[in-house]
């Protein structure tokens, strides 16, 4: 089966019950949105991400209430550099939504999800330990799979693989 | 990780409690996990996992990796089920690519999953009673799992990092004589299962070790992101293979075996009945197993045959481009998740259009179903951790990468 190209209308995506849901919620937080590859992905406004997803986890007609993953993608030496990304999914609709926030390097900060979602902990922990994203809000900001005393982010674009030497 | 501090990363809160540190060499923790505990006497206070000890750094690996040479990666993320990691990062590249995979190749798939999940699950089994203090289940889960690694070995070589699954297919025919054996383990393995059910599930020390003990609630299990047995064990009705089928899992009947009570007992229940469950898939994947080519039609993303590469000089000249310069994916991003015997294991990738991966991260169901231990011990007794650090299943591999 080839892939069909993307399709990122926002208009032909307001169907869709996430983007239906925060368009409804407030227009000027959802900056962009793609269908590819049959899944769904939706750009946030950063200050905005903690609200959108108490809306997405909480109405019935979306009920994305189980928190899959969060990871982070490098864009270096674009601007914004980091991708923070979330992985929702509806157990009672068997659906997953990809949210997104994007971050400039030089403040690379964004809500924390903990206080809403207590499965964001380690998720989050991780990314900060890896990427040197901060998450505000966040109970325990500590290094999660590094050593303590590690200089860096390892898993940043401009971090080699071989580590500093 | 926290086990470079001068000093304990949990300070006693009152006077009467105490700091005590259990692992990362300890025995029952399965691997190297360190877990800081604050106890009042045998009652736990406060319970906080450290981990990190076996942080490899596959992610960041992947990156300088072609597409194909990642998946001997995957093997050791979760070393306990090799398959189900190579299937899921198999399934993300093809969804990138858009390449459909015939249907033999497929069956032959979810009958290698399956045969991974029992291998997992027998290991759980086994470590989870010993630590409990029931010998000789141990001794028994080995010997069948004795048998599935000789089964990986004879399709694939290795007995524990097979690298089976390829980006379009499997590496190999199933050789001569391969799904006679697997039919007659498939035959023989209930019997075995009631063997380990007579020795534990009516056993009252077991029940008397497990039942009420390290309770998980519903909410909270949903909430901390817990999956596989360890939502199911707190009545949540959640499996990925029924519920968003992918391999051609549609196909197969299969019950999913749901407790609602939440404890240790209720997570033994449904790994148990899960082995029964995979026993029938098994047998469902070789009453039904299609003919037919094993790997896609896809030249330049699937090595030639051996046999054509001597006589066509279109496959030779493939052979070569991949090895040496990969093969370009289009650019998108694909997150793929799949049941692994610990819950769901998602691979998230994004492609920048070359032939190597922009990022791979591998969601780690373990890594999310540990967040649960503080919920289950607080307020416990010490005995208990060991009982529900067996009942959540970690694989210490995939939580660390």
């Amino acid at each position: 089966m080839p892939v069909s190209p993307a399709i990122t209308d926002l208009e032909q995506l307001k169907t869709h019950p996430a983007v239906a849901r925060l368009l409804a919620w407030n227009r000027e937080a959802v900056l962009e949105a793609k269908f590819d590859r049959e899944e769904m992905t939706i750009v946030i406004d950063r200050a905005k991400i903690r609200k959108a997803c108490t809306l997405l986890r909480d109405r019935p007609e979306c009920d994305f209430n189980f928190l899959s993953d969060i990871t982070c993608v490098d864009w270096y030496p674009a601007e914004p550099r980091f991708e923070v990304i979330y992985h929702l999914l509806s157990i009672p609709r068997k659906e997953r939504v990809r949210l997104k926030v994007r971050l400039d390097s030089g403040n690379p900060t964004v809500d924390s999800l903990t206080p809403m979602w207590p499965g964001a902990n380690y998720f989050e922990r991780e990314v900060f330990d890896l990427f040197g994203i901060r998450f505000s809000g966040h109970p325990y900001m500590v290094r999660i799979l590094m050593p303590e005393d590690w200089e860096g982010h390892p898993l940043r674009k401009d971090y080699p693989v071989e580590g500093y030497r | 990780m926290a086990h470079l501090s001068p000093t304990p990363v949990l300070e006693p809160g009152q006077d009467r409690t105490l700091i005590l540190n259990m692992g990362p060499q300890h025995p029952s923790t399965h691997g190297v996990l360190r877990v800081l505990l604050e106890i009042d006497g045998e009652t736990i206070v406060r319970i906080m996992p450290d981990i990190g000890f076996l942080h490899t750094g596959i992610e960041k690996t992947c990156e300088a990796k072609f597409y194909q040479q990642v998946v001997p990666l995957t093997d050791r993320i979760d070393y306990l089920c090799p398959m189900t990691n190579n299937l899921c990062y198999v399934l993300a590249v093809e969804k990138l690519l858009g390449l459909e995979i015939p249907p033999k190749a497929q069956w032959m798939r979810v009958l290698m999953n399956e045969l991974t999940r029992i291998n997992s699950h027998l290991v759980w089994l086994g470590t989870h009673a010993l630590d409990i203090g029931a010998m000789s289940v141990f001794l028994y889960c080995f010997r069948e799992r004795e048998e599935i690694l000789k089964l990986f070995e004879m399709i694939s070589g290795q007995r524990m990092m097979t690298s089976y699954f390829r980006i379009g297919g499997l590496a190999l025919e199933p050789p001569l004589g391969f799904f006679e054996r697997v039919s007659k383990f498939a035959e023989r393995f209930p019997e075995k299962v009631d063997e380990y059910e007579n020795l534990l599930t009516g056993n009252p020390i077991f029940m008397m070790r497990t039942k009420g003990v390290a309770r998980l609630t519903k909410e909270d299990a949903i909430a901390l992101g817990a999956s596989g047995p360890t939502l199911r064990g707190s009545g949540v009705d959640l499996d990925l293979r029924r519920d968003m089928p992918y391999s051609g899992y549609e196909n197969f009947k299969f019950k999913v075996p749901v407790a609602e009570e939440g404890d240790v007992f209720a997570r033994y229940l449904c790994r148990v009945r899960e082995l029964r469950e995979s026993n029938e898939i098994v047998k469902q994947a070789l009453a039904g197993m299609p003919e037919g080519r094993i790997k896609a039609d896809a030249p330049g993303i699937v090595l030639p045959d051996r046999e054509k590469m001597k006589t066509q000089m279109e496959s030779l000249i493939y052979h070569f481009k991949i090895i040496t310069e990969g093969f370009a994916v289009p650019a998108g991003e694909v997150y793929q998740a799949v049941e692994s015997p610990r819950g769901e294991m998602g691979y998230y990738i994004v492609s920048d259009g070359t032939a190597k991966p922009y990022r791979v991260h591998m969601r780690a169901a373990c890594l999310a179903n540990l967040q649960t231990l503080p919920k289950m011990c607080e307020g416990g007794l010490i005995a208990d951790v060991v009982a529900a650090i067996g009942s959540i299943d970690i694989v210490l591999g995939e939580i660390d990468r």
